[in-house]
């Protein structure tokens, strides 16, 4: 069942896009993540605060941090590509069964 | 909307521990009963898990001028109901707090109750009410998606307010700063994981009948 056409899923990527561009081209700052943000606002308010926990682990620098991120998005969008393509092919199979075409009838 | 390792009283942590615990047992079993009864929705269950682990680690830029993620919750909560995600977003966040040093142990019981217990709640029942107006179902999803991702920021202000309440201005005051913070910075990431949300599930069901195995769509159409 699809449930948007054509056209609107390509309008709708572009307006990922767009969502994701207009910020870096029109506003400066120092894009910093929210959840860090939120953190220092409670230290902002509470001088001398710690932490009453650390995290056991913590990734040696940013650029591990984000090599661990990147690993966690590859992967995620692996398994999704390989869903889409078992079930297109699937749907495909079906196709072809239903109505032969020449291409799968026997030579 | 990830609360910081130690950043939560004890009693809160607890606390919140305490109430997400059920929905995330509660999910597993839902989890493990439909890998079981509906064996041919493994693979769209793993791509609804999938979904999420991508979405909450991309950090995108917003309008005001810091960065955040979108939680992709809504996916798995439209198509699996609430409960699932539960159990899902949970180990997404279990992941980032032990591997990310995002997030943290202590405060993972705050996190899944924002993260994969209100949102997914939130998308689920905003779903629903959309079909129930006879929206279509491109913006049902949409909706829900959005807002659910919207709610679970919103959430994490409320924990933190609770916890930090603002020496002048209370409760109140704390929730309107943290949501400063998180949800004016979630709107137009919640607005792409709306969008985003539409794609994947036009690609899931552009060419099956999942919608109509789920039920989630009364009409069948061949």
């Amino acid at each position: 069942m699809i449930v948007i056409s054509r056209l609107t899923n390509y309008l709708l990527l572009l307006g990922v896009v767009a969502l994701v561009a207009v910020p870096l081209i029109f506003v400066k700052g120092e894009y910093k993540g929210s959840d860090d943000v939120g953190t220092e606002a409670i230290t902002a308010t509470k001088p001398g605060f710690e932490p009453w926990f650390r995290p056991i682990w913590k990734p040696p620098s940013a650029g591990i941090e984000s090599l661990l991120f990147a690993v966690q998005a590859a992967f995620g969008a692996g398994v999704i590509g390989y869903v889409l393509g078992r079930i297109q092919g699937e749907a495909q199979r079906r196709e072809a069964q239903k109505k032969p075409t020449p291409d799968n009838v026997a030579h | 909307m990830h609360i910081m390792e130690g950043f939560l009283p004890a009693t809160h942590c607890i606390f919140w521990g305490a109430i997400s615990a059920p929905f995330v047992v509660h999910g597993g079993m839902k989890l493990r009963r439909i890998m079981r009864e509906q064996p041919q929705m493994r693979l769209i269950l793993a791509a609804a898990g999938a979904f999420t682990f991508v979405l909450s680690a991309l950090k995108m830029p917003s309008v005001t001028g810091s960065s955040s993620h979108p939680t992709g919750t809504g996916l798995g909560a439209i198509l699996f109901g609430p409960p699932v995600m539960a159990m899902l977003g949970a180990i997404v966040l279990l992941f980032q707090a032990l591997l990310l040093a995002h997030g943290g142990l202590t405060t993972l019981g705050a996190n899944i109750f924002s993260m994969a217990i209100v949102g997914p709640s939130v998308s689920y029942g905003l779903w629903r009410l959309c079909r129930s107006l006879g929206f279509s179902i491109a913006v049902g999803v949409f909706l829900g998606a959005a807002l659910g991702d919207l709610s679970t920021y919103v959430t994490t202000a409320v924990e933190l307010a609770a916890a930090y309440p603002d020496e002048a201005s209370g409760y109140v005051g704390a929730f309107l700063k943290f949501s400063g913070i998180y949800a004016v910075t979630q709107v137009p990431l919640a607005i792409a994981e709306g969008f985003l949300t539409v794609i994947v599930m036009n690609a899931l069901s552009a060419k099956t009948h999942v919608l109509e195995e789920l039920e989630l769509v009364r009409e069948q159409m061949s």
